[in-house]
């Protein structure tokens, strides 16, 4: 192969690096086209979600009974969302562990991607997935017809319960990073299942004997599932639920900021 | 200046990987990181990319920072494995990369000129390793960059897709692209570079033009009995590269082997003699093999 030196540097003034440390909407919208293509986030974000609350909600018996300012049908049908929230953030997050064993996030540092912005990228993929479930939650509740509240109050509890979600889209980042391989997809159903238990998200923790209860009231869950359902019960906010979940998104967020530069560090 | 190095050193743990590397690359230069494995390539590309940061010394690209010059779409890189999402196609990989650069080469461009146009819709997934080591290299043409860097490009490639790559990557530097690639094999830095740099336990132990390293390896081994043979009189001979001395033996290492046989025969008591070719494969091989100080000898030569 022949080829002359170029003794003349190029110039190299033309060259810009993007603004935003490389974010764009390009980006967002293939990671968003990703998750439908993935089973499992699929499966998190719409069907455990819808099924369950076909499956629960419907039933006569919630859907005569007030809660608050509407029936119990609408209480169940907040829940579930949620649930169905947090599956969806915190496998949107957690998708990095793949990116990791495939070499991607390696790929990306070949690129001006900053690693916070694709942090935020990723985060908002994760929110984006965590709005098509609850919508989804809520549109086939409105459809059906059974869970009955002020239009105020579907308002309020779906925008809760999605920015609520947040805190686990900070949750799957944690440990996405922190568990090396594709493995972590598989133990997600089962994390935010016991979380979602012991948050009284399934059953209410009032039926649990007092030590756990006190247990209970510090989980991830918790704190969230109660501000999620204020709206409806319209009884008051407790400072407490706020505390706990400021105080989960800071350790998930300080976790996941952890062992993300844990992760640039090495090579 | 493309690539700059001075004195560079890495070290993880105590594992020294780079023990204080200097090296220049100019523009427009087709250069070959040649070595063994862990010989310490990896590590210095990794650096020059700004994926790793050197233990002491200082690396720039362009004049500015690794990190800075990857930003300005400057340098590129085909790295050996990995990299790639299974769940995109090879269009949408090449979209997802080029929305994070602020100027690039048109998507259908880079997939004519990586020689996969035909193959845009397919998941990545499903791909072929030469295929989604073609999808590597569009992803680095995006930003045009100035410097293309590649490690170890065609590992686990059949000899089809080894030629069809390099046949790509050479049609593209014949515009003038500096290409700076890694490889442990000979051939493939003889046949595309136009300059050697020979690593062992992350030194440079040569550094020249392809034909340089050629010429090297064109050399012979002069190999003949002679008791008391004193190395520097017989490596001040013209076209010595090297003298070794095993007992009676003497093993010298020659471009001009007519020369130091003629000599040995008439000035010296010399017998038993034999002279001997040596091949490319060996000259490798005496470069970056382990416990032989050849290579020591024969840096003096090719700097």
């Amino acid at each position: 192969m022949s080829s002359s030196v170029n003794p003349v540097a190029p110039d190299i003034s033309q060259r810009r690096a993007p603004g935003l440390g490389g974010f764009n909407l390009t980006a967002l919208g293939l990671e968003i086209r990703r998750f439908t293509r993935n089973r499992r986030t699929i499966i998190f974000a719409l069907i455990v979600p819808i099924a369950l609350f076909l499956l629960v909600g419907l039933n006569n018996k919630y859907v005569n009974q007030t809660d608050g300012e509407g029936n119990v049908s609408a209480f169940i049908m907040i829940s579930i969302s949620l649930y169905g929230a947090v599956l969806s953030t915190t496998a949107g997050g957690a998708m990095v562990s793949i990116e990791r064993a495939a070499g991607w996030s390696r790929q990306l540092r070949l690129t001006p991607l900053s690693p916070a912005a694709y942090i935020v990228i990723k985060l908002l993929a994760a929110m984006v997935l965590g709005m098509v479930s609850v919508a989804a939650v809520f549109i086939i509740g409105s459809v059906t017809g059974k869970p009955v509240m002020p239009t105020g109050i579907w308002i309020a509890s779906g925008l809760s319960v999605w920015v609520g979600s947040l805190v686990f889209a900070a949750f799957g980042l944690f440990l996405g990073y922190l568990l090396p391989t594709e493995n972590v997809m598989q133990f997600l159903g089962l994390i935010v299942g016991l979380l979602g238990f012991a948050g009284g998200l399934f059953v209410p923790i009032s039926q649990f004997p007092s030590v756990i209860q006190t247990i209970a009231k510090c989980t991830p869950l918790y704190g969230l599932n109660q501000l999620v359902h204020a709206p409806l019960l319209n009884q008051g906010v407790d400072w407490t639920w706020a505390v706990n979940v400021v105080i989960w998104l800071a350790i998930f967020a300080a976790g996941a900021i952890w062992r993300f530069r844990l992760d640039t560090g090495r090579v | 200046m493309a690539v700059d190095l001075v004195d560079v050193h890495k070290h993880f743990g105590s594992v020294q990987a780079v023990r204080g590397v200097s090296l220049g690359i100019e523009s427009g230069e087709i250069v070959a990181l040649l070595g063994p494995n862990g010989a310490g390539k990896t590590t210095s590309i990794d650096m020059i990319l700004g994926l790793s940061r050197p233990t002491s010394g200082a690396v720039s690209v362009y004049g500015i920072a690794p990190r800075q010059a990857i930003s300005r779409g400057l340098v590129s890189a085909v790295m050996q494995t990995g990299g790639l999402l299974k769940d995109l196609t090879v269009a949408e990989t090449l979209q997802y990369t080029a929305s994070l650069f602020v100027d690039t080469e048109p998507t259908e461009e880079v997939l004519k000129r990586a020689g996969i146009s035909g193959i845009a819709d397919r998941m990545v997934g499903k791909c072929s390793g030469g295929e989604q080591q073609r999808l590597r290299f569009a992803m680095a043409l995006l930003p045009d960059p100035e410097l293309l860097v590649l490690d170890e490009p065609t590992t686990g490639m059949d000899v089809e897709g080894r030629r069809g790559f390099w046949a790509a990557i050479r049609q593209d530097a014949a515009k003038g692209r500096t290409v700076l690639f890694a490889t442990h094999y000979l051939e493939e830095a003889d046949a595309y570079a136009d300059r050697i740099i020979l690593l062992r336990h992350g030194k440079v132990v040569a550094d020249g033009t392809a034909a340089q390293i050629k010429a090297l390896s064109a050399g012979r081994t002069v190999r003949a009995t002679l008791p008391g043979a004193s190395r520097d009189e017989l490596g001040a001979l013209p076209g010595v590269d090297s003298v070794e001395l095993r007992g009676d033996t003497v093993l010298i290492q020659a471009r001009d082997s007519d020369e130091v046989a003629r000599y040995l025969l008439s000035r010296t008591k010399a017998k038993d003699l034999e002279i001997t070719a040596r091949g490319i494969e060996e000259a490798f091989i005496a470069l970056t093999g382990d416990g032989d100080d050849q290579a020591a000898n024969t840096q003096g030569v090719l700097r």
